[in-house]
C-alpha cells in the first residue's frame, strides 16, 4: 500500500485517494485548429514512463482536493507531491519538494 | 470433476540457437502471443526465417502469471469475432500440438448482482448467440446447479440475482501452452532466443530494419512486438507512441483442496474471479491497481476486497490459506481492447493493449498478427483493432461490455 502526503492534510494510506493519471495535461489552447490526430493525443495518448511520473490524485476521503505527486512507477516511491499551482519539481535536486 | 495427472514435463523441447545476424522476421517477446505468432508465421505462412527475442525466459512473463480463464462471451462484435476464433483454436490445438495442456471447458458463470447487472447480462447472452457464441442466462437457482457451493441465499450483501454461462469457456495450464508452441515453432525452424533484450531499432527512413540488443544487432525484414506491459516503453524507442498505460494486476492461491469448484466464476460488481486449478489450489483474481506501475506486486487492499467477496459468494472457503500471491504487469487502451497492426514505422508491427484479458486470446492474437506480417495487410478479425481507431475515433468499446470491470 503507498503511503502518499496530500499537500493539505499530510500522509494518508493509498485507499483514502483517487487516481487522476498523468498531471500537466494542458486543455489545446486554440481547439478549433486541431487536426484529429491532435484531438487523439489530447484524449486518448499518455505518457507511460518506467520511472519518475508526474501524476494528479484526489483525497477522496479527505479534503477531496485535486494535487500532483511525482512518483517512480518501478519501485513505487512517492518522491515528491506538491499543488496544482506548483511547478513540477526535480527529482534530482537535493530537496525534491523542498520550494512547497 | 476429477484431479487430473499433469502431462510430464519433456526433458527437451527446443534448442537455444546463437542469434543469427538477419531474419526474415523478428518478433519481440516470448510469451503466448509472442510464441503463437511465431508457430503461425511457419504454419500458415511458411515463414520459418523468424526468430522470437525475450529479455528474461520464455513464457515467463504474464504469460506465466495470468488466472488462465479461457472465455469468448464479449459483447461487441468485434470482440466476439476475435475471441471466438481463439476458443475455436484453442479446441483443436492440444490435437494439432499433440501436447494435454489440460484444455478444461469447465465453462465460465458471470453474476449478476445489481438489476443493471441482470440486464446487461441477457443483452450479452443474446447478443453471444448471434454472434454464434454458446451463452444462457441462468437465474439464481440454475445458477446453483452449476456451482452448488456458491451462495446464492437473497441474505448476502450483494445476492446472486442470476448470470450468464458459457459452457465451452474453461481453463489451461498456460506454460504448458507456452512449451507446446514453442515446441513445434522451434520444429519448424524458428530460433527461440532466451536472455535477449531488445534496446533499440535499426531504421532506415522511416523503416525498421532491425534491432538492438544485448546480444548485438539483429537485422530484420519485419518485426513484430509482442511485449504486453512493456508496449510503450519498447515502441517509444522505435518513435512510436501509444496509447497504452501500463498496470500493476495481482493474483493469488490457496493450498490444495479436494476438487470442490466445478467452474469458473467471475463476478464484476464485488470483484473477484475463482477458479480451481487441476493439482487443487483455487486460484483467484481481481481487478488492476488504478495507479500505472511497472513494480510486478500490487496493493494489499486490492487483496482484502477479493478475499472478502470470495468469502461471502464461497462460504466453504473461509478457511482456506492464500499460499502465494504475485502481481504482473498490464498494458490497458482507453477502449479496453488490443492493438494489433501496423505502426507509423514501415515494417513495424505490434500486439499489445490486451489488459488483463489476452490469455484466453492467445492463438488469434498469434494468428491475426501472423496474418499482418506475412502480408502486410490486416486479417478481417483484427482490421478493427487498428492503432487508428483512436484518431477516427471507431472505438471498440468494451469497458462495462466486456464482463469485467477494467
Ligand atoms: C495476474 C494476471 C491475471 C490474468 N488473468 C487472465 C485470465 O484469467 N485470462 C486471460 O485471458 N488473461 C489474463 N491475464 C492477461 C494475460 O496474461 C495477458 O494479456 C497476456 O499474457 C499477454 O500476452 P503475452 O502472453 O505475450 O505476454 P507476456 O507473457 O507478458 O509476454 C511478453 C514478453 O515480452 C518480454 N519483453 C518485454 N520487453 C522486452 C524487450 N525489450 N526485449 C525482449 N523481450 C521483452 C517479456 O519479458 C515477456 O516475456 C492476466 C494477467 C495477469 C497479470
Ligand atoms: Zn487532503
Amino acid at each position: 500500500m503507498l503511503l502518499i502526503a496530500c499537500p493539505w492534510c499530510g500522509p494518508r494510506d493509498e485507499t483514502e485517494y483517487h487516481y487522476g493519471g498523468q498531471a500537466h495535461v494542458p486543455y489545446p489552447e486554440k481547439p478549433a485548429e486541431l487536426d484529429d490526430r491532435q484531438w487523439a493525443e489530447y484524449v486518448f495518448y499518455r505518457d507511460n514512463p518506467k520511472g519518475p511520473f508526474a501524476e494528479r490524485w484526489m483525497h477522496a476521503h479527505g479534503c477531496r482536493r485535486w494535487f500532483n505527486a511525482l512518483r517512480d512507477t518501478a519501485t513505487y516511491e512517492v518522491l515528491a507531491t506538491y499543488r496544482l499551482d506548483e511547478p513540477r519539481p526535480d527529482p534530482a535536486a537535493p530537496a525534491a519538494g523542498g520550494e512547497r | 470433476m476429477t484431479a487430473e495427472p499433469l502431462p510430464e514435463h519433456p526433458d527437451f523441447l527446443w534448442r537455444t540457437p546463437e542469434p543469427r545476424s538477419s531474419y526474415d522476421v523478428v518478433i519481440v517477446g516470448a510469451g503466448g502471443h509472442g510464441l503463437a505468432t511465431a508457430y503461425y508465421l511457419a504454419k500458415n505462412h511458411g515463414i520459418t526465417n523468424v526468430a522470437v527475442l525475450e529479455k528474461g525466459w520464455l513464457a515467463g512473463g504474464n504469460m506465466a502469471r495470468n488466472t488462465t480463464i479461457i472465455r469468448s462471451n464479449y459483447l461487441l462484435d468485434e470482440s466476439a469475432g476475435i475471441y471466438e476464433h481463439a476458443l475455436k483454436l484453442w479446441e483443436r490445438l492440444p490435437e494439432e500440438l499433440d501436447y494435454d495442456f489440460l484444455f478444461s471447458q469447465r465453462g465460465v458463470l458471470n453474476l449478476a448482482h445489481t438489476l443493471q447487472d441482470v440486464r446487461e447480462g441477457v443483452r450479452r447472452a443474446n447478443a453471444n448467440r448471434l454472434n454464434g457464441v454458446d451463452a444462457e442466462w441462468l437465474e439464481p437457482d440454475e445458477v446453483a446447479k452449476v456451482c452448488p457451493i456458491l451462495n446464492v441465499s437473497p441474505h448476502t450483501r450483494y445476492p446472486v440475482l442470476g448470470g450468464t454461462f458459457q459452457p465451452r469457456a474453461g481453463i489451461a495450464k498456460h506454460d504448458h501452452v507456452a512449451w507446446a508452441l514453442a515446441r513445434r515453432a522451434d520444429e519448424m525452424g524458428v530460433d527461440l532466443i532466451q536472455g535477449c533484450e531488445v534496446t533499440g531499432f535499426l531504421k532506415d527512413g522511416d523503416r525498421v530494419v532491425g534491432v538492438e540488443t544485448n546480444l548485438g544487432r539483429i537485422h530484420a525484414g519485419r518485426v513484430g512486438l509482442a511485449a504486453a506491459g512493456h508496449s510503450s516503453v519498447l515502441a517509444e524507442r522505435a518513435g512510436v507512441r501509444l496509447p497504452v498505460q501500463s498496470h500493476p494486476l495481482q493474483a493469488l492461491v490457496s493450498e490444495l483442496h479436494e476438487p470442490v469448484h466445478p467452474t469458473v466464476v467471475m463476478s464484476n460488481h464485488v470483484h473477484v474471479y475463482v477458479s480451481q486449478a487441476h493439482k487443487g489450489e483455487l486460484v483467484m483474481g481481481a481487478g488492476v491497481d488504478t495507479y500505472n506501475g511497472y513494480g510486478q506486486r500490487g496493493s494489499f487492499h486490492v487483496i482484502e476486497h477479493q478475499m472478502a467477496a470470495a468469502v461471502e459468494l464461497f462460504p466453504v472457503f473461509a478457511r482456506a490459506h492464500v499460499l502465494r500471491t504475485w502481481g504482473g504487469i498490464v498494458d490497458v487502451t482507453p477502449d479496453a481492447s488490443p492493438i494489433i497492426g501496423a505502426t507509423p514505422v514501415e515494417n513495424l508491427y505490434v500486439n499489445c493493449g490486451w489488459g488483463t484479458g489476452g490469455f484466453k486470446a492467445t492463438p488469434a492474437a498469434g494468428w491475426t498478427l501472423a496474418h499482418t506480417i506475412a502480408t502486410g495487410e490486416p486479417h478481417p478479425l483484427n482490421a478493427p483493432f487498428a492503432l487508428e481507431r483512436f484518431t477516427t475515433g471507431a472505438l471498440i468499446d468494451e469497458h462495462g461490455a466486456a464482463a469485467v470491470a477494467h
